[in-house]
């Protein structure tokens, strides 16, 4: 135990010598262009994470469904690992009968406030009703209040899951915050809707540097836009034209561009063709559903929101799992990869790689799997056969 | 009894409007096709003095007058009743707007139905897509899209079995944008109750006709309230007409994570959605059973319908004998189907999948070495 702790706290005193000339994989990268430039990281000033007596505290939102189980499976995961993270657990929930609304909202309210103060949060996914007198998504609404533009979801076969397609290594960066889930909508005269898709140069341009910055940092080589242009030759003529326009200042990435219709069926058919995605918000929703269950499902995708100042980890495949709430089957696969994409986030890259050869070593060993990866474990038994994993690996 | 049961309880005024719709009802239970006073989309044409029907021909480019003339061998092998009438479809300009020549325009609407090739949308010349073009002349408000595994062409996906109905006029697609200020766009999706319930009608309507029980509304009313909203209230409302048919809906989200991790669920059901979602999900399901290749397409319309093959035109490797009619003979066999003469559809299907199935006369697109001929004459003979 003794040795545990000292050899942590070396390695830790060894990574922070090292910081300067790291140069790390994920997302820390993005907002630096040139490979020459230093790289942006939590270090320096444009996120400033709560950070008191060494620890960061970030927000923790488990969210609907599966949420709490899973979030619970998280935070045993990283006390067993003395993480240095002090969570702010939020209880939002989007189902109707949860609590009375007004109090829904505060508590809404309450979360982004926290995600403003940490600038960080893990997140599960929350249900939004169908019916029109139900409240807006508040998934929705919270990425676009805390202007969380870019969606990254990684879809990359875990080793030792069986799926139909082998070698995929695909990510996609989904536009958040306007497009068909502008929430504008109108009856002109009763039986004609009209819903509005908003693209704006501006957005379609952040969007389109964000993945190509990404591209960069995390050395892939090809970046495509999706778009329906022929049919949207404004809103996504506009998307696509922006992307092209700005592809010029990348000479060193092949960039293309592709219709959605088109991506869905290479999706299906030839997936290892794609590497990094770029496209507006709804296409985003429906690639990213299609790519995950070539993956192996909504368990196994971790994915991040990132914006100017927040970032917010969340499975990259949003399903809120009401089906299996409370039945002790979900796989944590999804939340503990986006709690490792945190924790590279911060720079704890050690314990990030601790947790996340855990996971891939009892999914690659095969014995203990939850339902959705063809096992019949529990949540429970999963979570602490990766528990077992970590104690070896010391 | 449905019937009976819902005349006996008029209590509620959906009840009494619903009535004289029920007693069509039994008709259908009884018949299992189109007998509804008033069904969306029959097929109204007339057969000519030697008791054949006419059809219009467009062949397309490409690769388009080749396998139209494979198809042409193969019906005139099965001694169908069909009589072609080869029409041009070249755009022109009409008080600057795309437009088709009157003489198809005439053409098709005395048939009332029509047999299209790949067409390729000339560029730079400020035209509209023709196959957009052909949509809005005729009012082609359902595109369907059936899928079927094809034996003898192995994909990761088997028996895949998947029936998807696109609402095709509106939606996403509608055309209506403006640049709001200069870097700003708004793209409206436009969803009307009178288009909804049109496509879903032809959708209950089509799953009885071809004996599915189920039909399943995909959606995003979670996030479009409204727009989607509508048409799953439509569906919600419409379903109650059609008691024998089992009606829920899906989102969108779950819909492309269900069909892509395993297809076979969907093989009992007719699926619905607007535009933009029927236009990706139907490619995808094509991309299960390996590509455009092989998928037919139905433009339905209350006034004609148009059959077509969904490919592109190929012009690398046109007039070189290497096509793959497959896409049009199935689409070909759909308009069979809409004209009511499904026994002739049902015997060249069969020859056509046998022939896939031994995997002997194969094009190229499906790893064979096989011309369009030699594919031609394996499917004539099994006639």
């Amino acid at each position: 135990m003794l040795s545990r702790n000292s050899s942590r706290a070396a390695q830790r005193l060894l990574r922070t010598a090292a910081q300067p000339s790291q140069r790390l994989n994920f997302a820390r990268g993005f907002a630096s262009v040139q490979d020459e430039a230093p790289i942006q990281t939590i270090q320096s000033d444009i996120f400033k994470p709560t950070k008191y007596g060494g620890k960061y505290t970030v927000t923790l939102i488990p969210g609907d469904g599966i949420g709490a189980e899973v979030a619970e499976s998280v935070k045993t995961i990283f006390k067993a690992d003395n993480v240095p993270i002090t969570w702010e657990q939020i209880e939002v929930s989007g189902l109707d009968n949860a609590t009375p609304t007004t109090r829904t909202e505060d508590t809404f309210k309450e979360a982004v406030a926290s995600l403003r103060r940490n600038k960080l949060g893990l997140k599960g996914i929350l249900h939004t009703p169908i019916s029109r007198s139900g409240h807006a998504s508040f998934n929705v609404a919270l990425r676009q209040e805390l202007d969380i533009y870019a969606s990254i979801s990684l879809f990359k076969n875990i080793p030792g899951l069986q799926t139909r397609h082998k070698n995929i290594d695909l990510c996609i960066i989904r536009e958040n915050t306007e497009g068909e889930y502008s929430g504008l909508e109108h009856q002109s005269v009763p039986g004609v809707v009209e819903s509005l898709k908003i693209i704006t140069r501006a957005k379609s341009e952040r969007i389109a540097k964000f993945a190509f910055s990404f591209a960069l940092a995390n050395h892939r080589k090809k970046v495509t836009c999706i778009h329906k242009a022929n049919i949207m030759k404004l809103a996504d003529g506009l998307f696509r034209g922006t992307f092209n326009r700005l592809a010029q200042d990348f000479p060193q990435l092949e960039c293309n561009d592709m219709i959605v219709d088109n991506a869905s069926m290479q999706c299906v058919s030839r997936p290892q063709q794609f590497d990094v995605l770029v496209m507006p918000n709804l296409y985003g929703g429906i690639l990213s559903n299609i790519a995950a269950a070539l993956v192996g499902g909504p368990g196994v995708v971790p994915g991040c929101n990132m914006g100017r100042d927040v970032a917010v980890f969340e499975p990259g495949c949003r399903h809120v799992g009401l089906d299996i709430k409370g039945k002790d089957q979900a796989n944590p696969t999804a939340l503990l990869l986006s709690g490792a994409m945190l924790l590279r986030h911060l720079g704890l890259d050690d314990h990030a790689n601790r947790i996340s050869n855990a996971v891939y070593d009892v999914i690659a060993q095969g014995a203990v799997r939850t339902p959705d990866m063809g096992g019949s474990n529990t949540n429970h038994e999963f979570t602490r056969a990766i528990l077992n994993s970590m104690e070896k690996a010391l | 009894m449905l019937a009976l049961r819902s005349i006996a309880a008029p209590t509620q005024r959906q009840c009494l409007r619903a009535a004289p719709r029920a007693t069509v009802t039994i008709l259908l239970q009884n018949q299992r096709y189109y007998s509804s006073s008033d069904p969306v989309a029959k097929f109204n044409g007339k057969k000519d003095s030697s008791g054949r029907y006419t059809v219009s021909l467009i062949e397309g480019d490409g690769i388009g007058p080749e396998i139209a003339v494979a198809v042409k061998n193969i019906f005139a092998a099965a001694k169908t009743p069909i009589a072609w009438e080869p029409i041009n479809v070249d755009p022109i300009l009409k008080d600057g707007k795309t437009a088709i020549p009157d003489s198809a325009i005439e053409s098709i609407k005395r048939n009332k139905i029509a047999l299209k090739g790949p067409l390729a949308t000339p560029i730079g010349k400020g035209h509209v897509s023709l196959n957009l073009t052909l949509r809005r002349t005729f009012n082609l408000f359902a595109n369907l899209r059936p899928c079927r595994s094809v034996a003898g062409y192995k994909t990761p996906y088997d028996n895949v079995d998947t029936v998807l109905i696109r609402e095709n006029t509106e939606g996403e697609y509608s055309g209506i944008e403006h640049v709001v200020v200069d870097g700003v766009v708004q793209s409206i999706k436009l969803i009307t109750r009178e288009a909804s319930e049109r496509v879903l009608r032809f959708a209950f309507q089509h799953a009885q006709s071809i004996g599915r029980k189920k039909v399943r509304v995909v959606h995003k009313a979670t996030i479009m309230k409204m727009s989607d909203g509508l048409f799953l209230s439509c569906a919600e409302r419409l379903a109650k007409e059609y008691p024998d048919i089992e009606f829920d809906a899906e989102l969108l989200d779950n819909t492309c994570l269900k069909m892509t991790t395993d297809p076979l669920p969907y093989n009992d059901k007719v699926l619905v959605m607007p535009n933009l979602y029927g236009d990706i999900l139907s490619d995808m399901c094509a991309g299960l059973i390996g590509g455009l290749g092989l998928t037919p397409s139905g433009n339905i319309g209350d006034e004609c319908s148009i059959f077509e093959a969904v490919h592109g035109s190929a012009p690398d490797i046109a007039g070189k004998g290497l096509a793959n009619p497959t896409a049009l003979l199935l689409s070909s066999m759909m308009m069979l189907r809409h004209m009511g003469l499904g026994e002739y559809a049902d015997r060249i299907e069969k020859a056509a999948f046998d022939t896939l199935a031994e995997g002997k006369a194969l094009t190229g697109d499906l790893g064979g070495k096989s011309s369009t001929q030699d594919f031609t004459s394996a499917i004539i003979n099994k006639l």
